[in-house]
């Protein structure tokens, strides 16, 4: 093992004083952590080629999929892990995005108000975004005025309830006035365009042909990234540190002179800004959206994604959204040919063993790595102090 | 300077319920600017409801709370700690997962002064010299009296005009009870106003100036420490005889 390290960092020396050599900039030291971070950039620009070549198209749109959880993963990061408000109908807020551009996007509207927009309402996407948050925020604040007492099981209770109120509304909201058009869904929403290049096409830019998978790769990559950024800079705020008094302990947090109410609720309305500005792009994305994309396994598998890889650190939480999204498909791709190579058909289905798997991977990390796969540092610093003192 | 003898804090009839049940029933207590007054009494007096009451936690029934002359009936908790009151809540309450220096930096949460947040910050050093040592360690692995030392630490931080401690003895060992009271009194030699709420009587009645007992959410007597210490009621409720 001790060879092996010792070569990469090696490599990675040589790598990091080549790169020093080239960099000119004055003042600027090109540290072994620039050096990281680069090749990680440059390994994410790539990802979808990379995809492509390797797996082909379809798994580039799994990709897309996965960077959409992460999204919705650090958003309800927020609530959870920072705050310590257990919420388990977060998808509602998803939802909430999704149907906004659904509606303001799609031939939709002209069902149900043929005389006001004849051909329904088209308004862009850019102006839509903003708009969904802000209507995501006022539901997280919706949800978070009535439970500000409640703490724990209470909370997760009155959470689940909100959550599966908003996927029956829109499943039930098609009369008198068809609004959702039901459990049919919303189609035909116009995809999203980037300074007038419809996203819904292949592209040449630069001379790079880029299908539309790519596209949205790239355009999810940008709002993952503006979400890492905000979530980081709020974590080691003053407004990160007061949720955080506030997960340890309500009563203390009050009397530090925090104003624990307003803080609640604003936990509530960042983390589902961030659930409707992904709902867009889902709705976008898919060009249709109906109320099963938002069933509660939805809220329940988001929540897996951020206490799996790590609550409160933004990197595990991203590595818990990127597994939890991946594995399915690995699933899907890998137990249906294995059957039949082994016995010739199909024994079990691959939807079945898929929760069997997937509860079975949730018992052993608990039981082996109970901070999450990659922990914060306080909490790993907590279950070491733990073991010392034990 | 007309304020020299007008009381810290003046609590008149308050009453607080907690649904159809009344924890404090109608009491009035005066604290002077630089005194350290005791509230004892047994499990169940309403002490603790009292504190959380003064602190803006509980919503009072009714009666009339004055810190420095002002009315707090409309002053939201955290509005309270900028004005100058800072609790050390009832087992302690420290911020388990944050570290010790976090837990006081959260202290100064209400004020924005960094030049003067970073002399307090040395200031609780200096008086709680355990605490340096366990300045990176999560709060929630200290000792109890390590907790409770840095709860008042963390209470100071907000510079408060009057301090109230929740039972500060409360599940310590002897010796740590001592080491706590003892910081206690110098926090009260140097100026501060303090409402500390004990069980232990003896212990209060000792560093306290004045005291009052506490009894079914009444204040059943009050008077200066000494003559409680003395005053056979309080001997055979409290004292053990």
């Amino acid at each position: 093992m001790s060879r092996h390290s010792l070569c990469g960092s090696f490599c990675f020396e040589l790598l990091a004083t080549l790169l020093r050599g080239f960099c000119t900039v004055k003042n600027f030291k090109f540290t072994r952590q620039h050096l990281l971070f680069s090749l990680m950039l440059v390994a994410v620009l790539l990802l979808p080629f990379v995809t492509d070549a390797l797996l082909g198209r379809g798994w580039v749109r799994i990709v897309d999929f996965a960077m959409l959880y992460i999204m919705l993963a650090l958003g309800l990061n927020i609530v959870v892990g920072y705050a310590g408000l257990l919420d388990l109908g977060y998808i509602a807020f998803f939802a909430v995005g999704a149907y906004c551009y659904a509606l303001t996007g799609s031939p939709h509207l002209a069902l149900a108000f043929p005389m006001l927009f004849p051909d329904g309402l088209h308004l862009s996407f850019w102006l839509v975004v903003p708009l969904a948050a802000l209507l995501a925020g006022g539901f997280g604040v919706l949800l978070g005025a009535p439970t500000l007492r409640l703490r724990g099981d209470y909370l997760a209770i009155v959470t689940l309830g909100f959550g599966e109120i908003i996927r029956i509304f829109m499943n039930n909201l098609n009369a008198p006035v068809n609004l959702t058009n039901g459990p049919q869904g919303i189609s035909r929403i116009d995809p999203i365009s980037v300074a007038g290049v419809s996203l819904n096409a292949t592209q040449d830019v630069f001379g790079i042909t880029l299908p539309s998978v790519h596209l949205y790769f790239y355009l999810f990559l940008g709002f993952a990234a503006l979400v890492v950024f905000v979530s980081h800079r709020l974590e080691k705020s003053r407004i990160g540190r007061a949720w955080m008094a506030i997960r340890e302990d309500e009563i203390a947090a009050a009397s530090m002179g925090i104003n624990t109410r307003n803080l609640k609720l604003l936990a509530f309305a960042m983390g589902a800004m961030f659930g409707g500005v992904s709902g867009t792009l889902f709705a976008g994305f898919q060009g249709f959206v109906s109320p099963e994309s938002f069933s509660l396994m939805e809220s329940i598998m988001v929540l897996c994604m951020v206490v799996l890889g790590g609550m409160g650190n933004i990197y595990g939480v991203i590595l818990g959204g990127l597994l939890l999204a991946l594995l399915p498909e690995i699933l899907r791709h890998s137990v249906v040919p294995l059957q039949q190579a082994l016995f010739g058909k199909t024994l079990i289905d691959p939807e079945s063993l898929r929760m069997l798997l997937f509860g079975t991977a949730l018992i052993v990390v608990m039981l082996y790595r109970p901070a999450g796969l990659w922990p914060s540092r306080v909490r790993r610093r907590e279950l070491e102090s733990d073991e010392t003192t034990v | 300077m007309s304020r020299a003898n007008t009381p810290l804090l003046e609590v008149r009839e308050l009453k607080v319920a907690y649904g159809g049940i009344h924890a404090v029933n109608g009491i009035t207590i005066d604290i002077a600017p630089g005194e350290l007054v005791a509230l004892i009494g047994s499990n169940g007096a309403g002490k603790t409801t009292t504190l959380k009451t003064l602190a803006g936690l509980l919503v009072p029934g009714s009666g009339q709370i004055r810190f420095d002359g002002q009315n707090l009936h409309k002053v939201a908790a955290h509005q309270r700690v900028s004005m100058g009151i800072a609790l050390v809540p009832e087992g302690r309450g420290v911020f388990a997962r944050l570290s010790v220096a976090e837990n006081l930096l959260m202290g100064a949460y209400s004020r924005s002064d960094q030049d003067e947040i970073a002399t307090d910050l040395a200031r609780m050093y200096a008086l709680f010299p355990r605490l340096v040592e366990r300045k990176d360690q999560l709060a929630g692995t200290l000792s109890g009296g390590e907790q409770q030392m840095l709860a008042m630490a963390r209470a100071l931080m907000s510079r408060p005009r009057l301090l109230m401690l929740d039972e500060p003895s409360m599940g310590l060992a002897p010796l740590m009870v001592k080491k706590i009271f003892e910081t206690i009194r110098e926090v009260a030699a140097q100026g501060m106003s303090i409402l500390l709420v004990e069980q232990n009587a003896r212990l209060a009645l000792q560093v306290a100036g004045r005291g009052y007992v506490m009894e079914g959410g009444a204040i059943t007597l009050s008077g200066a420490a000494s003559e409680l210490l003395g005053s056979d009621a309080v001997r055979c409720a409290y004292l053990g005889g």
